[in-house]
């Protein structure tokens, strides 16, 4: 019976996919590249099909009353209006087919909420609108940022073959390892998600959630952020890279000589220009999306910098905002996402981009010592 | 109970109190939130909204009780206001219910998840898990403060209110035979109880504030106990106006031993602000 | 159903002269006037979430952004589920058991009148909160209709006059409620007994139990957000020792029976239209009641099944998993009798009677994908995507509203006095019909295809079945302007009705002349 169904389904699937005038273009759930994915896909399947069943058995004793007993055809109307008999047995049956769609439904719950014994275990922060990866045992992290161009969400230019489903940095883990997710966030909730892989998990700030995939072929998988999470919600996708082992070890050296000459760059100091050209791209990737390329903010949503009065005031106080954030506001706490050299930048560059003309400069130094300062008195957070 | 052909049941003329009560919520919701938003003139907006609200409530209560006094109201409208009683006391007990949930949810799932795991180990490592609580991530004055105890205040509060569930009942009962000496000092005496029960709390409250570092902010176990006390006390100040209202009426020479409704509401809502409290002081004061 | 041996609709009224012109509106006590008002402010909140819809579907035409910068869209999206529910639906279900509960039941008017008034005076003022803050800077809320903290937290003014207006509308419901019930407990008519009231006042006494069991709890979520946004409290966060998902579980207590109180009235409505126009008592009036009365205590405990992807223990998955496919077996126990009311009746298919039948099948469309939905490991596949969308539009579009539709379209000429215009009423209901699948049915696809939902713009591969959509939004939205027309041509006049209206139609309300008289069942009719 059940070999009978997942064929059925497989089936219609198959059907699905055929219809593709695009290659994505389908009918059914992704394709399933995870075990648990390929469970949820036959279990879907299965439940559609006796839904489907039901529906015709239904819709089909309706239709055809519809057809038959009409006064038109000149059907008399019957007087029944209750028979305790059929009305048992048409609350029993349901009730037996539900118990047959729990039993494996329970099964997969099981499995997925299983996720003990990982190979790798990788934390994941969502951010308004970013995700930060930190491989717990290979000590590499980063960030990831949607690579889209604006221009194409604009209009301005065509729309690449991945639009909106790709980020400058994907997150790659080895094929056929059980890896393990420890999923949280950092301001709002938000929810990582790869169908593909079959694992979807909201993100919660303050608690760590976990969830597992294992992928089992290599390839590229692509996601988006799934609750809703403030204006650039539709802006923050998810890539996977499945690669070999091999090419995973290779892609972590690569990554750990990377994040060795960023921490080179706390300890110098930079002129202005430097700053301020550096600047400029750590703004539009981190804080364009609320205070517009522009300056100019959103009104009543995110203040403007160009005049605001913190970026023309004391640097210390503009550094501090920063690294602090504003609690209980959508300004976050910058300090742990950025390096001192990327805050003195991202600093420089407010304080001498369009109508601040503060010719000043921040350094890493100074950002550091704020950032022991601050730990010991930190205001209250609210 | 249906209706009986011969009796009518009384349906009101238009009144312009419920249009006057909604321009009244309209101004309080404006007024509320400008205060909050901190724009100026908040406040007066508020409380000219809370000034049309008591005009509003003046003018359809007196309405009320001139319909009751002048017999408009037979057994069928006075098993209405029964039916309708229970049902708002009922929506009553689930408003609390929210906040009881919510400090059932802290205290047996989210403090202990907090404190253990991977939520601990990787969020928050320093965090023990136990409650009272200001939670794990508080700084500064937020984070110090001393629960409040059982046996003080809060154990003389439940003796005050428990009495004051007796003495609205003898004052029933004295009703009930007619005598009016009894209502009136049973009455009286419940209104006292309930005027020191405030005082005593308002009491305990300045004390938490300037004393105890207990304050709303004072993580989640401020806010629950804030907010569950915070809302009795409240219906304590209401229960205690109707009271002193039913009061006056007693004295004016209202009711009768058979048709005194209002006055079994208003001891209906005393009774449900009690058993509140007796779970408030088993769950919010005694078991911490 | 019931033999009325004294029926009574006579209109010797003049007691006091009533006020005229506004007044008249505003301070009214009359339940049919406030069923009116109900009415008019739940047509007019549907063109106006409508519209929104509209604009929602013209963005989502094409990937990119045309039209809404996407703050202005959440905002649209959000203000969009909030009016169609609390402002469209609720209302439109309470003007129907203004009208019909006193009639229905014999009544002279509903027991607390004057309330009555208050509570749909207080309709518009929470309308005007929500509404306004289009107006203000930031915009309206844009965190969605379901306000989960901390997105919740970070807004502006907005966001505290939606908490206050939930906080009204609350009370309202609340106050209507309280009066459904007393008069259905309390104002029967002699010889009403409650196994023979008709299936509508069942419902709608359901209703307003869960109304009052769950809305004092919404009140105590949305304080909590209030307090926690102005006032310095830490629910929902954790490092004061609370949680956001907290917030959840408080409001979904509140919002699964919702959804309930969204759809047992239009059981009820669908309930007397089909054996009016089958011409054949309700088929298992008795297992109405007890699957009615059923589902609302299964309500109570499923509302997890919005949260699978919080990340609960195993053990609450599977609990909220078998306890929501349960209420499978009552709402199917309905779906069979009202196919087994049809069977061998003499059908004839006026416009009610096409969207009663239209509610059936497209509504069981929606309680599939519900069922699909509450299978625990396919849900944490699905859910916030559009395939969720399409599920609760199949419920609350062909369900919810499509119910609306029919008890118009039915107790219209009695409301009037005048027989609607067939003609347009079935181009309203086929327009309707097609145009509500083409938007609705391929958001299956695009959920299923991984479109996550409250997304501005999209990958390149959903473009076909969005496109799709979208025209369809566009025919079905236009054709309810049929609708309007419809009901302000059946005001202004048309052909007479006769009191029955129906052939087949049983039950109180239709012994009394169309139009209804101001005042009805003065002195109490007697039912044997
Ligand atoms: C009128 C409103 C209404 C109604 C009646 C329902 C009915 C049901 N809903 Fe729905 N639901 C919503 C409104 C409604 N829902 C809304 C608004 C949301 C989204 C909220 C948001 O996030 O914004 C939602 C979301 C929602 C979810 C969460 C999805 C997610 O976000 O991930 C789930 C999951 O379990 C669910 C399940 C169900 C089920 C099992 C029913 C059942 O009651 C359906 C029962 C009916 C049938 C099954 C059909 C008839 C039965 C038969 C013919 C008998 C035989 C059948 C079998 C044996 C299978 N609903
Ligand atoms: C009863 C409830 C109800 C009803 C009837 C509808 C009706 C419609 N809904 Fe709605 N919808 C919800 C409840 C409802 N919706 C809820 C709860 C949400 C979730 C919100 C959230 O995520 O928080 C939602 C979300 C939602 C989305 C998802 C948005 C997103 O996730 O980003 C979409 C997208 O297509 C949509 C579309 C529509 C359409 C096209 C209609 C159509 O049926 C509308 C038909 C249009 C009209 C009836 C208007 C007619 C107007 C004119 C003809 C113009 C003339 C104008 C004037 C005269 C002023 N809805
Ligand atoms: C998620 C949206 C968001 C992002 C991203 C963001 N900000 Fe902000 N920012 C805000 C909000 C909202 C405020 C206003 C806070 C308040 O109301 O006090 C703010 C305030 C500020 C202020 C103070 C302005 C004033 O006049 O008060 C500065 C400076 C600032 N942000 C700098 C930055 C920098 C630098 C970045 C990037 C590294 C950044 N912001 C990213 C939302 C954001
Ligand atoms: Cu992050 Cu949505
Ligand atoms: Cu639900």
């Amino acid at each position: 019976m059940k070999i009978m169904w997942q064929r059925t389904g497989a089936a219609l699937a198959a059907w699905g996919a055929c219809q593709t005038a695009y290659a994505e273009y389908a009918y059914n759930l992704q394709e399933p590249a995870s075990p648990i994915a390929s469970q949820v896909f036959h279990l879907h399947n299965m439940i559609m099909l006796v839904c489907l069943g039901i529906f015709v058995v239904v819709f089909g004793a309706m239709f055809y009353s519809l057809i038959k007993h009409r006064k038109s055809v000149g059907h008399q109307a019957a007087h029944f209006h209750e028979n305790t008999t059929v009305e048992v047995i048409w609350t029993v049956i349901p009730f037996v087919i539900l118990m047959g769609m729990a039993y494996p439904a329970a099964k997969v719950v099981i499995a997925m909420k299983d996720t003990s014994n990982p190979d790798m275990t990788i934390k994941i922060t969502g951010y308004q609108w970013k995700w930060g990866y930190d491989y717990l045992n290979e000590g590499v992290s980063f960030y990831s940022t949607l690579a889209t161009p604006r221009t194409q969400i604009e209009n301005a230019a065509t729309k690449g073959e991945h639009y909106l489903l790709e980020v400058d940095e994907p997150m790659v883990v080895p094929v056929g390892k059980r890896v393990r997710l420890l999923i949280t966030a950092n301001d709002v909730l938000h929810a990582w998600w790869v169908p593909a892989l079959g694992a979807k998990q909201d993100a919660i700030p303050g608690f760590i959630r976990d969830s597992w995939f294992e992928a089992d072929k290599i390839g590229t998988y692509r996601g988006q952020c799934v609750e809703l999470c403030g204006k650039d919600h539709g802006f923050m996708p998810i890539v996977v890279n499945v690669v070999s082992e091999a090419d995973y070890k290779a892609w972590v050296e690569k990554k750990k000589g990377a994040a060795a000459s960023a921490a080179a760059d706390n300890g110098k100091t930079f002129d202005q220009a430097e700053l301020v050209a550096r600047g400029e791209k750590v703004y539009a990737a981190n804080c364009a999306a609320c205070h517009q390329a522009n300056g100019m903010g959103l009104p009543g949503t995110f203040p403007a910098i160009s005049g605001s009065k913190v970026a023309t005031g004391p640097i210390d106080a503009h550094i501090e905002v920063v690294l602090n954030g504003r609690p209980g506001t959508a300004m976050a706490a910058f300090g742990k996402q950025l390096s001192d050299a990327d805050i003195a930048a991202v600093v420089t560059y407010q304080r001498n981009a369009w109508a601040n003309k503060m010719g000043d400069a921040a350094q890493p130094a100074q950002v550091a010592a704020l950032r022991g300062g601050a730990e010991a008195a930190a205001p209250a957070a609210q | 109970m249906s209706l009986a052909q011969t009796d009518k049941y009384y349906l009101p003329q238009p009144s312009i109190w419920p249009i006057v009560g909604s321009v009244a919520l309209l101004f309080m919701a404006v007024g509320g939130t400008m205060l909050m938003r901190e724009i100026d003139h908040g406040g007066w907006v508020l409380l000219a909204g809370m000034a049309i609200l008591f005009y509003m409530m003046f003018g359809w209560f007196r309405e009320v009780i001139r319909d009751s006094e002048a017999g408009r109201y037979n057994k069928q409208v006075d098993s209405s206001f029964r039916w309708s009683m229970s049902w708002f006391i009922f929506s009553e007990v689930m408003f609390f219910a929210a906040f009881f949930g919510a400090l059932f949810y802290t205290r047996v799932l989210s403090v202990p998840w907090l404190g253990s795991g991977d939520t601990m180990q990787q969020l928050w490592p320093h965090f023990q898990a136990a409650w009272p609580t200001a939670g794990p991530g508080l700084s500064g004055e937020e984070s110090h403060f001393t629960p409040m105890h059982a046996w003080g205040i809060p154990a003389i509060n439940t003796l005050l209110l428990l009495s004051s569930g007796v003495t609205v009942t003898w004052a029933h009962w004295g009703l009930k035979k007619g005598a009016r000496g009894q209502l009136i000092l049973g009455l009286a005496l419940t209104v006292a109880l309930g005027l020191v029960f405030l005082g005593l709390q308002a009491y305990e409250y300045h004390h938490a504030y300037t004393e105890m570092g207990l304050t709303l902010g004072a993580g989640v176990y401020g806010a629950t106990f804030f907010m569950l006390t915070g809302f009795h006390g409240f219906h304590v100040l209401v229960g205690t106006t109707m009271l002193i209202v039913m009061l006056g009426r007693s004295i004016a020479g209202h009711f009768t031993a058979d048709h005194h409704f209002a006055f079994e509401a208003v001891s209906w809502y005393w009774h449900f602000v009690d058993v509140v409290w007796v779970l408030l002081f088993v769950l919010v004061y005694w078991l911490i | 159903m019931s033999d009325v041996a004294h029926a009574h609709g006579h209109d010797e009224h003049g007691h006091h002269a009533h006020p005229t012109g506004l007044m008249r509106w505003l301070t009214t006590t009359n339940h049919k006037d406030i069923g009116t008002l109900y009415l008019i402010f739940a047509l007019v909140m549907l063109f106006a979430a409508g519209s929104m819809a509209l604009l929602i579907r013209a963005e989502l035409f094409k990937p990119g952004l045309q039209l809404l910068h996407p703050d202005f869209f959440n905002q649209l999206t959000t203000m969009h589920g909030l009016i169609m529910i609390f402002g469209v639906i609720m209302p439109a279900f309470s003007g129907f058991a203004n009208w019909q509960v006193p009639l229905m039941l014999g009544a002279p008017d509903m027991a607390f009148p004057r309330m009555n008034n208050w509570a749909f005076w207080l309709l518009p003022v929470a309308g005007i909160l929500l509404m306004g803050s289009f107006l203000l800077p930031g915009g309206a809320v844009a965190g969605g209709w379901t306000m989960y903290p901390p997105l919740y937290i970070q807004g502006g003014i907005s966001y505290d006059l939606t908490i206050l207006a939930v906080h009204i509308m609350g009370l309202s419901s609340i106050m209507g409620s309280i009066n459904i019930i007393t008069t259905i407990l309390n104002m029967r008519a002699p010889g009403m007994t409650l196994m023979k009231m008709p299936l509508f006042c069942w419902t709608w006494l359901i209703t307003a139990y869960l109304l009052i069991a769950t809305m004092p709890v919404l009140a105590g979520a949305v304080t909590m957000l209030l307090t926690d946004r102005n006032f310095g409290t830490h629910f929902f966060n954790a490092a004061g020792g609370g949680d956001p998902v907290m917030f959840q579980h408080i409001f979904w207590f509140f919002a699964h029976p919702e959804v309930y109180i969204l759809i047992l009235p239009a059981f009820g409505i669908v309930s007397q239209v089909i054996p009016t126009f089958a011409r054949k008592p309700l088929f298992g009036y008795a297992s109405m009641v007890y699957a009615t009365a059923s589902i609302a205590i299964l309500s109570f405990i499923v509302w997890a099944h919005h949260m699978f992807t919080v990340g609960m223990p195993a053990a609450a998955q599977l609990f909220f998993m078998f306890s929501t496919m349960l209420i499978a077996v009552p709402t199917g126990v309905k779906v069979f009798n009202w196919v087994a009311t049809m069977w061998r009746g003499s059908m004839t298919f006026e416009t009610p009677m096409l969207f009663a039948i239209a509610f059936v099948c497209l509504f069981t469309i929606g309680g599939f994908s519900g069922l699909v939905l509450a299978i625990a490991p396919v849900d944490i596949q699905l859910h916030d995507t559009y395939y969720v969308v399409a599920h609760f539009h199949y419920v609350l579009v062909s369900g919810a509203l499509f119910s609306i539709f029919a008890g118009i379209y039915y107790w219209l000429p009695k409301w009037t006095g005048h027989m609607y215009d067939e003609t347009l009423g079935k181009w309203h209901f086929w327009l309707s019909v097609i145009g509500m699948n083409i938007v609705f049915f391929p958001m299956h696809f695009l959920g299923l295809a991984g479109m996550p939902r409250r997304i501005p713009d999209y990958a390149l591969q959903f473009t076909e079945f969005n496109q799709i959509a979208t025209v369809g939004a566009f025919i079905f939205g236009f054709s309810q302007l049929i609708f309007l027309a419809v009901v302000l041509k059946t005001v202004k006049g048309g052909a007479k009705a006769t009191s029955k209206v129906w052939e087949g139609a049983e039950g109180l309300e239709w012994t009394v002349p169309s139009p209804a008289p101001y005042h009805t069942f003065e002195t109490a009719p007697v039912v044997k």
